[in-house]
């Protein structure tokens, strides 16, 4: 029966094929198209800066590039990563996609706004690779003053600017899917039945609409001063460096929840499917996506506890540190839980749920070390804190956005890709990423200082295996452009269900039609509900 | 759990025609027209933010430069600033009346009310180039020729005396002065000049409003566009709302 | 959905006290009540935003999702003052008047 599965005559990439029709659409589907090629772009940049790093550390001495040049590396890595890949990628591209879908929608309730959105991602982005083009910034990605508001030479305010406008794009994307979520959800479509992937946005998108303007206002004051001469933390006048860490963190803090709660509701939709079975937990789950999301903005100054905080704060914020940890543990137990007796597999895309389960537990405890004063004061700002967030942003969230990508992909395009090809290359991207990041952990804990281009010779060996697994992790991630780009053309026909899964966005045609349903779904199921769907997977291997 | 479904109409079998602004996307104009209301109020949130960090700043700064800022406050004009908030809570009221008229399908007096509006928001935002180019003249501009004393003198030089109860020892010196209401002056220009951006685009708002007001796009169901742009301009009221007692009446008592 | 018309009396009304407080406002600026200044005038001025919310917005007629949406917005805004505050109140700190050395102050780019 799979044999004579076709690609329908019409769908959304099919409607319409000038390059009109795709910069003016209002198609929700083709706008996440859209967005995956651009931050696709802004990942591999963002990459190329982290080869820098890793060369320059193969060897103890700062022989590669002078100081200030390593410097520009690791802000630029940061800056890109965090703001024009991480911060959009699952809800923008996979978001975009399927929440309307999901929640039986023909599309967002904003569709010109998600276009604007993408437009004003774009307008950032391009701002930021000028000034990177012209000679980029070196005050690290998080422009602490009085570095970035007086002294440093570089282009502070076309960087920051850029990731000013990227905000807006955030913010509106949020926008969009709060008043979505809210008013737009088909008959029968409760809160209780939603795919935990769109209770997952919901908080993140809370988190987009709450904190992005804070950050924004933050970078205009940094502006000011900068352009300006004014004076807002210049200590010479009597300003406060500090309050400037206080109002960038606390956007900055709840953005790492921006990043990792899109992934977590990916996790929740891969573990249901790949075990047939409900998640266990479902309120507690969805619950704890808002918890996150809420405790999230409370915890900021955890990144301040060497800066000049007073001590009694410090003990605030380590605290309340430790509780924001408590929302994530019951997600991750209760995956491991629907994981027990579950009818498990071992999928391309649950593959990457696996990584995901053990490496963001790892990114997640090595956190709370983090959130223990004692510890943070040797730990800080040394490889300890790298790992950590890499463990978490890469092992957590990247994972997550592939395993998405990967389970969604015939979906979008209505083609399988290579199953032989996506494993290894899950696999190559789980090796390399433990080879790179362990040992950061190991000589972070010796004391190597992050954001140093040199450092003691007996630390070579360990940055020699980091900077080897780099490489690897290099090969992991440029696979699935190559084998993801062949299955548009060679791969197998998906069809609706390829993974038997739930939701309703498998109800319809792969890829769907531009106005997503032909009448409006009717929601009579409980969410994950396996016994009513026919399973109709094949194993195949090429 | 209730399997109760109602099957949701797309709009084929209905024997009213939609409103030629319900868009496709929506299954009716009122769920159309409660969307817009959350996701402007959501905006709004964001400006909230937006704004409440320099809200947050001058807070901090406030309490720890009490003095400057006092001082510092001092050179604000009340008759500028009060007329000012006389002004913007005026165009609060029109507005709201070119809303109401919009909802009672009173195209004329829509235009009106919306006409009045811009105008006492261009009435503000002359009135703010008058502070401004004050304050430039009396070198109170951070970074730029800043120069607090420069006022006094200034007034000394032109034989002006110091109003009756107006001279006092301010209890900094004038080199602590010199540094520390910098800060007040920069959180001045960024807090008014942020606000003042946003009148302009409000005021561009208005024009277009006014235009499709003009232009018959609205009726007693649909004046969406109107409602939204009056919640616009109502926030950036508040703002100065706030703003008029934080900068200018720091302490006017001593 | 805000159907509901309010009358042109309301709205006047609204205007009228809201200028009768901004009045009150500068009034009390002039009067020495120490460090509850400040606290006056903020409550005044939260008043009237109050006022301007509730019947120039329309909030008063509007779902329960939009009066949560806005309480949200305040909530959040206060954690942000609130948790900067935690660390500035217990630092204990008295800020020094910086250096009066005119030569020390940094040239902006």
């Amino acid at each position: 029966m799979l044999d004579t599965l076709k690609i329908p005559e019409q769908h959304y990439l099919h409607d319409g094929h000038s390059l009109r029709s795709w910069l003016l659409t209002k198609d929700h589907k083709r706008i996440a198209i859209m967005y995956l090629m651009s931050i696709s772009v802004m990942f591999f940049i963002g990459g190329l800066f982290a080869v820098g790093i890793r060369f320059e550390l193969a060897t103890p001495q700062g022989d590669f590039v002078t100081a200030d040049t390593y410097n520009k590396f690791f802000t630029m890595h940061g800056v890109i990563m965090v703001f024009f890949f991480l911060i959009p990628s699952i809800p923008a591209v996979l978001g975009n996609f399927l929440i309307p879908p999901m929640i039986g929608a023909k599309d967002l309730a904003f569709p010109r706004l998600n276009l604007l959105s993408l437009y004003i991602y774009w307008f950032g982005s391009i701002f930021t690779i000028a000034a990177m083009v012209r000679g980029g910034v070196d005050t690290g990605w998080t422009f602490y003053t009085p570095y970035s508001a007086s002294a440093s030479n570089t282009h502070v305010v076309p960087t920051a600017l850029g990731i000013f406008i990227a905000g807006f794009s955030s913010i509106l994307t949020g926008l969009n899917f709060i008043v979505t979520i809210h008013r737009m959800r088909a008959p029968g479509m409760t809160w209780f039945r939603l795919p935990l992937f769109v209770w997952a946005h919901y908080a993140t998108s809370l988190i987009q609409v709450l904190g992005t303007p804070v950050v924004a206002i933050t970078i205009v004051m940094l502006f000011v001063e900068r352009a300006f001469g004014f004076a807002i933390f210049d200590p010479q006048r009597g300003g406060d460096p500090v309050l400037f860490q206080h109002l960038f963190w606390f956007y900055s803090h709840p953005a790492v929840y921006i990043m990792i709660l899109p992934a977590m509701g990916v996790m929740s939709e891969l573990v249901s499917t790949f075990s047939r079975k409900r998640i266990f937990g479902y309120s507690f789950v969805a619950f704890s996506s808002l918890a996150i999301a809420v405790f999230g903005f409370i915890v900021w100054a955890h990144h301040m506890f060497v800066s000049g905080i007073s001590t009694y704060a410090a003990m605030v914020f380590s605290f309340l540190s430790f509780s924001v940890a408590i929302p994530s543990a019951v997600k991750t137990f209760n995956w491991s839980a629907t994981l027990y007796k579950g009818a498990v597999s071992f999928e391309t895309p649950m593959l990457y749920a696996y990584g995901f389960l053990g490496l963001f537990a790892i990114g997640g405890l090595t956190g709370l070390f983090l959130a223990t004063l004692g510890v943070d004061v040797h730990m800080h700002d040394t490889y300890f804190v790298v790992a950590h967030f890499h463990y978490i942003m890469v092992g957590g969230a990247i994972m997550g956005y592939l395993g998405g990508l990967h389970y969604w992909w015939p979906k979008m395009t209505g083609r399988m890709y290579s199953e032989f090809f996506s494993r290894v290359s899950a696999i190559t991207v789980f090796v390399g990423f433990n080879v790179t990041f362990f040992p950061q952990f190991v000589v972070g804990y010796l004391g190597m200082p992050r954001r140093y281009h040199a450092y003691p010779d007996e630390m070579q060996v360990l940055n020699v295996m980091s900077s080897a697994g780099a490489t690897v992790l290099g090969l992991g991630y440029v696979l699935p452009v190559i084998y993801f780009l062949y299955s548009l053309k060679h791969g197998r026909v998906a069809g609706p269900n390829p993974w038997g899964a739930s939701g309703l966005e498998w109800q319809m045609q792969s890829p769907p039609l531009t106005e997503n349903f032909t009448e409006a779904p009717q929601v009579i199921h409980e969410p994950y509900e396996y016994e009513h769907i026919v399973v109709a997977k094949e194993k195949h291997l090429v | 759990m209730s399997n109760a479904v109602a099957h949701a109409d797309h709009g084929h079998a209905r024997a009213d025609a939609p409103h030629p602004a319900q868009q496709h996307h929506f299954d009716n104009l009122a769920q159309q027209k409660e969307a817009a209301v959350i996701g402007m109020w959501l905006f709004l949130l964001t400006e909230i933010l937006f704004f409440g960090g320099l809200f947050v700043a001058y807070m901090i700064y406030r309490v720890w430069y009490f003095d400057a800022f006092a001082e510092a406050s001092r050179r604000l004009s009340l008759f500028w600033g009060g007329l000012n908030t006389a002004v913007l809570i005026g165009s609060s009221l029109t507005m709201a009346l070119a809303v109401r008229a919009a909802q009672t399908n009173n195209r004329k007096w829509t235009i009106n009310w919306l006409l009045i509006t811009t105008i006492l928001g261009c009435v503000f935002l002359g009135v703010k180039v008058i502070e401004y180019e004050d304050k430039f003249a009396n070198h109170e501009v951070p970074g730029y020729n800043y120069d607090f004393s420069y006022h006094e003198r200034h007034l000394a030089v032109e034989g002006h005396a110091p109003a009756a109860g107006e001279h006092r020892e301010p209890s900094l010196s004038p080199e602590q002065l010199q540094q520390t209401t910098q800060i007040y002056f920069s959180l001045y220009f960024t807090m008014t000049g942020l606000h003042a951006l946003h009148m302009i685009i409000g005021v561009g708002l208005m024009l277009v409003i006014t235009w499709m007001a003009w232009k018959g796009k609205f009726d007693a169901q649909y004046y969406t566009p109107v409602e939204m742009s009056g919640l616009y301009w109502h926030f950036v009221d508040i703002v100065w709302i706030f703003l008029f007692p934080l900068l200018y009446l720091v302490n006017r008592h001593i | 959905m805000s159907e509901h018309v309010s009358p042109v009396s309301l709205y006047v009304t609204i205007f009228l006290s809201l200028m009768v407080l901004t009045g009150v406002t500068v009034y009390s600026a002039f009067v020495d009540m120490g460090y509850l200044n400040f606290p006056v005038a903020m409550l005044i001025a939260g008043f009237k935003a109050s006022l301007v919310v509730w019947y120039f917005m329309h909030v008063k007629w509007q779902s329960h999702l939009t009066k949560l949406t806005l309480a949200t917005g305040l909530f959040f805004l206060a954690i942000l003052l609130a948790m900067t505050l935690i660390d500035y109140t217990s630092k204990n700190f008295t800020p020094q008047p910086p250096p009066t050395d005119p030569a020390m102050a940094v040239q902006p780019h």
